[in-house]
């Protein structure tokens, strides 16, 4: 896949608050069916770096490229997942409600049923409970069930396996790996060391500034 | 893959909103409560003079109404943003600024439309008269949802500032003044038995630019709350 344009390449992209580096420069390409991890300590700017993959932050310094072209939100709606430190779920409502709002912005996938998402996450049983009855864990698994719902080609993925138990981080590898398999891209940032099944994610490494 | 079609995505956000709301029904009864309580004190504040309650009964009823709209205004999109909500509409492939006025028009239904079914009884206990009660309620109909336009334009320009409730009370005073203006200006008219309906149209103008340019202000806001 060297010949293809990338799904996602950052040139020289570094981002500055008020003069301040946060991070940068930084330079990486992202496939399809590729899985890089984004590994820095805290305050490193991987949560920012993010907020620019997304598109919620402006591009400043650098380029950021989305199939070949500048990075715009009308080129990559609905392609991009996100998955952040604010996990977008509504406390009062039940996560199969709160699927159900992700399915009807975001659409669905083929054979995707909102049940069966929230059984493979762990979640039987916990349907129709509001969210804020849940634990960290069970939250973040709930969140975790809209990745498998959502038609995207790419996850970005910020501190996945934050408040998880060892059965909820082998969640998330698995289902990177299908994404993956499937021909998706992700990106995901992590402090901590995290393995993974088939192969040796390529890294990006970041530093404090 | 299926892409969620627009009405549809449309319908979603504005039926997870009204479900919110009627999970914290409390909220809802709040500004009720409010303008009930605001014009059950007047006449005991002003004395049972019946020509009195009869002239103020429609502008009091007016403002009550707009001031308890108030009360619920500054939370319309602090919730979205303070658990991501926000964020995931903005990656959403829907236009930004359509969802923002499913929001607001779910703001309208709960904030404002309860306090429009009300609104008879207490012009009714101030003893409007009954003949210009049509043109309160087609006044309040065109009011109230001008009101929430031009305020979500406001909350979502303060968005990013803690404690907002203050400069939100500012700012939205100058735009509260005309839309009171023509509303009261239909009322007093048809009280006097004149045509009123000159207002009435400034404000149906107002709304409907109001309806076209708010929600993309709105978006165009939060996109810049955001972006920090």
């Amino acid at each position: 896949m060297t010949d293809a344009t990338p799904l996602l390449e950052a040139r020289a992209l570094s981002f500055h608050r008020q003069d301040e580096r946060v991070f940068g420069p930084l330079d990486f390409r992202l496939d399809a069916g590729e899985l890089t991890l984004i590994e820095g300590d805290n305050g490193s700017g991987k949560t920012t770096l993010m907020r620019l993959l997304t598109g919620m932050l402006h591009v400043r310094e650098g380029r950021l490229l989305w199939r070949g072209e500048p990075l715009h939100r009308d080129r990559c709606a609905g392609e991009i997942v996100f998955l952040g430190h604010q996990l977008g779920l509504k406390s009062e409502l039940s996560p199969r409600e709160n699927l159900r709002v992700a399915a009807g912005l975001y659409g669905r996938r083929e054979q995707a049923g909102i049940d069966t998402a929230l059984a493979e996450v762990g979640l039987a049983g916990y349907e129709d409970e509001p969210v804020r009855r849940l634990s960290a864990g069970q939250k973040k698994r709930a969140a975790l069930a809209r990745l498998l719902l959502v038609p995207a080609s790419l996850w970005l993925l910020d501190e996945p396996y934050a408040n998880l138990d060892r059965t909820g981080i082998a969640l998330v590898n698995r289902l990177l790996g299908e994404h993956v398999a499937r021909g998706g891209a992700a990106l995901v940032t992590s402090h901590g060391a995290v393995g993974f099944h088939g192969g040796e994610p390529r890294r990006i490494r970041m530093h404090a500034a | 893959m299926s892409r969620a079609p627009l009405a549809h995505a449309c319908a979603t956000l504005l039926r997870r909103d009204l479900t919110l709301a009627w999970r914290q029904r409390g909220d809802i009864a709040l500004p009720v409560l409010y303008a009930l309580i605001v014009s059950t004190l007047f006449p005991f504040a002003l004395g049972p003079d019946l020509a009195l309650l009869r002239r103020i009964a429609g502008g009091v009823v007016l403002v009550t109404v707009l001031l308890a709209m108030l009360l619920a205004l500054d939370t319309l999109f602090r919730g979205d943003i303070e658990d991501g909500s926000l964020e995931q509409l903005m990656l959403a492939p829907q236009p930004l600024a359509l969802m923002l006025g499913m929001k607001i028009l779910a703001h309208w239904l709960t904030a404002a439309l309860p306090l429009i079914v009300i609104a008879p009884l207490l012009a009714g206990m101030l003893h409007l008269p009954a003949a210009v009660m049509p043109v309160l309620l087609l006044a309040l109909l065109l009011a109230t949802p001008l009101l929430s336009l031009l305020g979500a334009v406001l909350v979502a320009l303060t968005a990013g500032t803690r404690r907002s409730g203050m400069l939100l009370a500012l700012m939205l005073l100058p735009l509260c003044v005309p839309v009171v203006i023509f509303a009261a200006g239909a009322l007093a008219a048809a009280q006097q038995g004149l045509p009123w309906i000159a207002p009435i149209a400034w404000l149906g103008a107002a709304l409907a630019l109001a309806v076209v340019l708010a929600p993309l202000a709105c978006a165009a806001a939060l996109r810049i709350a955001l972006d920090s």
